[in-house]
């Protein structure tokens, strides 16, 4: 299954505004995505399963999709949660 | 239940006065019946489906409407709604037995509980997911929401407390006053309605009494609800509420006492826009300049022509006036990945302010740079200064570099308790010394001010913080030195007059809050202040000193 790994940027972590734009990218993508941390997984199109999984900045993590031709979409996730979303 | 004529006694924030009916906030729904279910699994799970989509759907719909950052929130509050996770928590709740109601709730509990444990900022948005719980609750039940009533005539919004989800989107024509029985002088609903001028009474107990279309007079100079008044007595108070408009309207020259001592007021500014509004409420300059925005943009500091610009744009706004300019203040609420350290286990009580700036010191004398040559080019008389000095010695090498620069009144913040114990031999260096209240309210009683779990410790009344005022305040006497106040406690008009008793000499505060100060300070002489600040020291905490403060008033 296709997957990448990407490092949080945002200065207060995945939490609130840059959490709420990850999963609505996510659920506008259409495709079902997988995050994990540390070996704890939520789906990535769940608001309250990424707040739980209480990302910080620095933390990696884990995109995961089953779909067919997700590369590009993974890939501008990884680029979304490596821009800092704090600044300014 | 409540008479006419009652007077409800509260904390007023502001000055103003409305007379009008009362709308309450309805309470919270209580906790939904363990029962066993009389419908199906699939009823049920329609049932919770259909009000979480609809919540969903609402908060969408309204945060359209509102717009800006009240569209974020209500955007971010609608994605829980709809939320996967939590649908599937509640189905297998619903498959058990469990009403919809009693599904969603419980699904809610859990996730609550969750952020809760995480602690911080996550627990704070606990509070935003309980909220959005309550909204599909009453749906699924068929009651009114709870939240802020809907109406298309005024009326004087009376709660137990009001959450930033309830205030995002209050229509300040329709609603003309804040009453709550809970919450203090801090609370979101005290600094909301500051900030938008709106008369409000906090912590109100009684008012839990009024009924939906009870007449009131909201009269938060005087922290007074009068219930069901009769027509003489509301007659009275607008022609009160009228004087004292008038007076604030014709009150628009420099601050100046009873006894003609002048207090210069100036206005806080982040940038040349909010300098415009300053210009219109009469300011007599700028007490604090952040210079942060110009920062927190970029990866890299910028270039000393531009900021070299910025800076004369706003120098240019007060030809002739003060504008005293705060170096950055990175660190802690404003991290910088170009100043401040990363991963600092306590970045309020790491290498913040001054201590980012000494450590990379090119960063600094491109700023001071910047701002000598926007003053050479200006006609403001412009002061520097800078944040969170600890020590004489910072003081020392902060002046040295202002001085080796061409700046020619250099002082510092005191923001740090140390500074103000020291505030003589700092005085004894420095031009002049600024005092930052919420940052000495935080250290002194080392309480996070951005922490609403300790909220209660972040009070500028406390004769704690006041007395570490008074030591300032006699420093700057000493050394025939000005001591400013800028911060939240400048803001409120009896506690600027306290602060003027303790020997601060200019006060700096958002432009909206000009008004009232300047009203409120003309009232009173010198020595009567001082008188105040007297009695006020000498009170054990925060709510003793407001009492002691509002029975001089009241005499």
């Amino acid at each position: 299954m296709p997957s990448r790994s990407a490092t949080i940027a945002s200065g207060h972590g995945l939490h609130a505004r840059p959490a709420a734009m990850f999963v609505q990218a996510v659920n506008d993508s259409g495709l079902t995505i997988t995050i994990e941390k540390d070996g704890r997984q939520a789906p990535a199109g769940s608001i309250l399963g990424v707040i739980s999984l209480a990302i910080n900045q620095g933390d990696v993590v884990t995109l995961t999709s089953d779909g067919d031709n997700v590369d590009a979409i993974l890939d501008s996730l990884v680029t979304f949660l490596e821009t800092d979303h704090d600044a300014g | 239940m409540t008479n006419n004529g009652e007077v409800i006694t509260g904390i007023g924030v502001g000055r103003g006065l409305v007379v009008g009916d009362v709308r309450r906030m309805p309470d919270p729904l209580p906790e939904p019946a363990k029962t066993t279910s009389s419908r199906t699994a699939d009823e049920e799970l329609h049932r919770a489906s259909k009000a979480l989509g609809e919540t969903a759907s609402d908060l969408r719909a309204r945060g359209a409407q509102a717009g800006g950052l009240a569209k974020e929130v209500l955007d971010a509050l609608a994605l829980m709604a709809d939320d996967s996770m939590l649908l599937s928590d509640a189905k297998s709740r619903i498959d058990s037995g469990a009403t919809a109601e009693r599904a969603v709730f419980d699904a809610f509990a859990g996730f609550s509980a969750t952020l809760e444990a995480a602690g911080g900022y996550m627990a704070e948005r606990a509070g935003d997911l309980g909220d959005v719980a309550n909204r599909v609750i009453a749906r699924i039940m068929g009651v009114s929401a709870p939240g802020v009533p809907h109406s298309e005539t005024p009326f004087i919004l009376v709660a137990r407390d009001l959450a930033p989800a309830d205030t995002a989107l209050l229509d300040f024509d329709i609603v003309r006053a804040l009453v709550t029985t809970d919450g203090g002088p801090t609370s979101h609903t005290a600094i909301l309605a500051r900030e938008k001028g709106l008369p409000a009474i906090v912590g109100a107990t009684s008012a839990n009494g009024l009924a939906d279309g009870d007449t009131v007079i909201v009269d938060a100079g005087r922290g007074e609800i009068v219930v069901h008044p009769t027509a003489a007595r509301i007659a009275d108070a607008l022609a009160d509420a009228q004087s004292r408009q008038m007076a604030r309207e014709s009150a628009t020259g420099p601050g100046r006492m009873a006894d003609g001592h002048e207090v210069q007021l100036l206005a806080n500014v982040g940038s040349a826009k909010s300098a415009a509004a300053a210009v219109d409420a009469h300011a007599e300059g700028v007490g604090l300049f952040r210079t942060e925005f110009l920062f927190l943009e970029n990866d890299s500091a910028p270039a000393v022509e531009v900021q070299r610009a910025e800076y004369a744009a706003v120098f240019d706004k007060f030809p002739g006036q003060k504008v005293v300019v705060r170096v950055l203040d990175a660190g802690a609420d404003k991290p910088l990945s170009f100043l401040t350290d990363d991963g600092e286990e306590n970045p309020a009580l790491g290498r913040r302010g001054i201590r980012a700036l000494l450590a990379h010191e090119n960063i600094l004398r491109a700023q001071l740079t910047a701002i000598s040559q926007a003053a050479a080019a200006s006609l403001a008389e412009v002061w520097v200064m800078a944040p969170m000095i600890a020590t004489v010695e910072e003081t020392e090498i902060f002046v040295g570099i202002c001085r080796e620069l061409g700046i020619h009144k250099a002082g510092v913040m005191i923001e740090v308790p140390s500074s103000a114990i020291l505030a003589k031999h700092i005085l004894e260096i420095a031009d002049f010394v600024s005092i930052g209240t919420n940052d000495l309210t935080q250290y002194t009683f080392a309480a996070d001010r951005l922490l609403g779990s300790v909220a209660n410790l972040q009070d500028a009344w406390s004769p704690a913080v006041l007395r570490l005022i008074r030591e300032v305040g006699l420093a700057g006497e000493l050394t025939a030195k000005p001591v400013g106040i800028c911060g939240e406690a400048a803001a409120d008009p009896l506690l600027a007059v306290v602060l003027i008793g303790l020997g601060v000499t200019s006060l700096s505060m958002s432009p909206t809050a000009l008004a009232d100060v300047r009203a409120e300070i003309s009232r009173f002489t010198l020595s009567e202040a001082r008188e105040l600040a007297e009695r006020v020291l000498s009170t054990r905490n925060a709510a003793d000193a407001r009492i002691a403060a509002s029975a001089v008033l009241t005499q």
